[in-house]
């Protein structure tokens, strides 16, 4: 079953084009990762599924329901957690649950209400006002907000951004949860790569309001050209003929130099230790690094397109 | 099945609980401004101005007072929880979920008649023991009370959803309707003005609101209370109909 179905969106603010002709097909239970550099048009594709803007061209389908002309079935299917950090100072934090589910056409919803706090480490919080909470507190409520319908679809735009670890760990735990065992499709936008290498089985980049790569997560991380070596140099120096290779350096504290060099696959690595040893250099430590999605999405961002 | 959606009661209950909450300055505080215009203008006019035959001018400032309060907090009501939640962002909270159009406007408007009527009748508690007061017509003093702050809560969510700012809010209150409510004849009635002022106010719905109103204490009013209604109920749909044309179209709502 189709989640989420974005046709050919484009959309303007007078002459900046925000989105270029955005078309993606996100699947029922996937966790996908939408990515991209500031300005991108991240948010503005978010806010679009979520119906807070109107495309100017093009269509979004969220199980089928269109964003604009069938609002309400649609609206059902879908928990967005937006990117700003906004509350209502008027209310607790129980009674903002309590709102936002009968928002949504809930009554007597206070038995998820309570598991989605304890999941989220908001239960001591419950009688708290939203005014007296900190920061990470006041995003745990907002990702919380986004949960009290049970939504099939999840969108979260930057959840961890400036909060501290705990907060990712447990977030994760929960989004995780939903994900494997409830089935439900998670989009998710992050500047933290690491953690949608992590999580996103699926990815999106989008640059200057186009999608410039799609593919599996395990796919992205074949397509990128090398990996790194890294050679920590007890004595002698790099030969010239292989500075050509470095792709980052970091000078030791005088017991020796340390190199990260590219290499495309496993069989270029013997001829570059082969001229390290002929040039008389002695290897301290060496570690062979995968490239990983930070890699990819800087070669991305660099080139346009793998 | 209930006759009213849960979304519905939910928004309603919540800008209840919301003006509830600062009753101080939502409730208490317009009570204390209107008895004391009542004091200063009562202890000024009084025995100097017969506005109705058999009428003290306190007595007839009285239903001014309280219509004017309950038209001036419903239309706070809306607009200051619209522009509030515009600004801080918390409006997002409204427009993700599946509410429709009808229910937001609904909802936004009754809150705004209870807080209206509230300080209506707070107003009317305490101004009562300054004048004898008849009720000729209670019938068109709810009435009018009702659609009063019916058309002053839709008006305020027309000027929530259009402002950007606060100071954009305050010169539509300002500009718009603070005069227009004084000019409708709380403190006199239009025959007192020259015939072109009469003939202008007759263009100012608020009058109509406030002169109904009048008519269910004391059974005279400058025009009909039948024509009123016809000309307040027009109002309230013109104005209805531009609030949810701006909800569907999400007009500086949803971009």
């Amino acid at each position: 079953m189709t989640a989420i179905q974005i046709n050919s969106v484009e959309k303007s603010y007078k002459a900046f084009k925000a989105l270029k002709g955005v078309s993606l097909t996100i699947e029922q239970g996937e966790f996908f990762g939408l990515l991209g550099p500031n300005g991108a048009g991240k948010t503005t594709l978010i806010s679009t599924i979520a119906g807070l803007i109107r495309p100017d061209v093009g269509s979004v389908k969220i199980h089928g329901h269109d964003v604009v002309t069938d609002f309400r079935e649609a609206r059902k299917k879908l928990g967005v957690v937006p990117q700003e950090l906004v509350f209502d100072p008027f209310f607790t934090v129980r009674e903002t649950l309590r709102l936002q589910s009968g928002y949504f056409g809930i009554k007597n919803n206070d038995k998820w209400i309570d598991e989605v706090m304890e999941n989220l480490d908001l239960t001591n919080k419950a009688d708290v006002n939203m005014r007296a909470l900190s920061g990470g507190m006041k995003r745990r409520v907002l990702v919380a907000q986004a949960l009290v319908h049970k939504p099939p679809v999840i969108v979260l735009d930057e959840p961890t951004a400036g909060v501290d670890v705990e907060l990712r760990q447990t977030l994760w735990k929960f989004i995780s949860r939903l994900n494997r065992e409830g089935g439900h499709t998670v989009v998710l936008t992050t500047h933290y790569l690491e953690e949608a290498q992590a999580m996103c089985q699926r990815v999106a980049m989008l640059k200057s309001g186009q999608v410039v790569a799609l593919d599996t997560m395990s796919a992205l991380l074949r397509r990128v050209s090398g990996s790194q070596l890294i050679v920590h140099l007890k004595s002698g120096d790099l030969p010239q003929d292989l500075r050509h290779l470095v792709s980052h350096d970091e000078h030791g504290n005088g017991s020796g130099n340390k190199y990260s060099l590219r290499v495309n696959d496993y069989a270029e690595v013997e001829p570059i230790l082969a001229r390290l040893r002929e040039s008389g250099a002695v290897i301290d430590e060496m570690q062979l690094q995968q490239a990983d999605l930070e890699d990819i999405f800087i070669q991305i961002m660099e080139k346009g397109a793998l | 099945m209930s006759f009213v959606s849960v979304g519905f009661r939910t928004l309603f209950y919540k800008e209840m609980l919301r003006f509830w909450k600062v009753a101080t300055q939502t409730i208490a505080a317009p009570i204390l401004t209107a008895m004391l215009y009542l004091l200063i203008f009562g202890h000024v006019l009084e025995g100097r101005v017969e506005v109705y035959p058999g009428v003290s001018y306190t007595a007839f400032l009285v239903p001014g007072l309280v219509m004017m309060s309950v038209l001036q907090n419903a239309f706070a009501n809306a607009s200051s929880s619209l522009i509030q939640s515009k600004i801080t962002g918390n409006l997002v909270f409204i427009l993700l979920p599946p509410l429709s159009h009808w229910e937001i406007l609904l909802a936004y408007v009754a809150a705004s008649v209870v807080r209206g009527l509230a300080v209506g009748a707070g107003v009317f508690a305490i101004t009562a023991w300054f004048a004898h007061l008849s009720f000729a017509a209670p019938l068109w003093i709810i009435v009018f009370a009702i659609m009063g702050a019916a058309i002053l809560g839709t008006l305020g969510v027309i000027a929530g959803i259009w402002a950007d700012k606060f100071d954009q809010l305050a010169a539509f209150q300002n500009f718009l309707i603070m005069p227009a409510t004084f000019l409708a004849g709380v403190f006199y009635s239009i025959h007192s003005l020259p015939a072109f002022w009469q003939a202008v106010s007759h263009f100012n719905p608020f009058f109509y609101m406030i002169d109904g109103f009048r008519h269910g204490f004391f059974g005279q009013s400058d025009i009909s209370p039948w024509t009123s209604l016809a000309i307040v109920s027009a109002f309230f749909a013109v104005l209805a109909a531009v609030a949810i044309n701006l909800l569907r179209g999400g007009y500086k709502l949803r971009h």
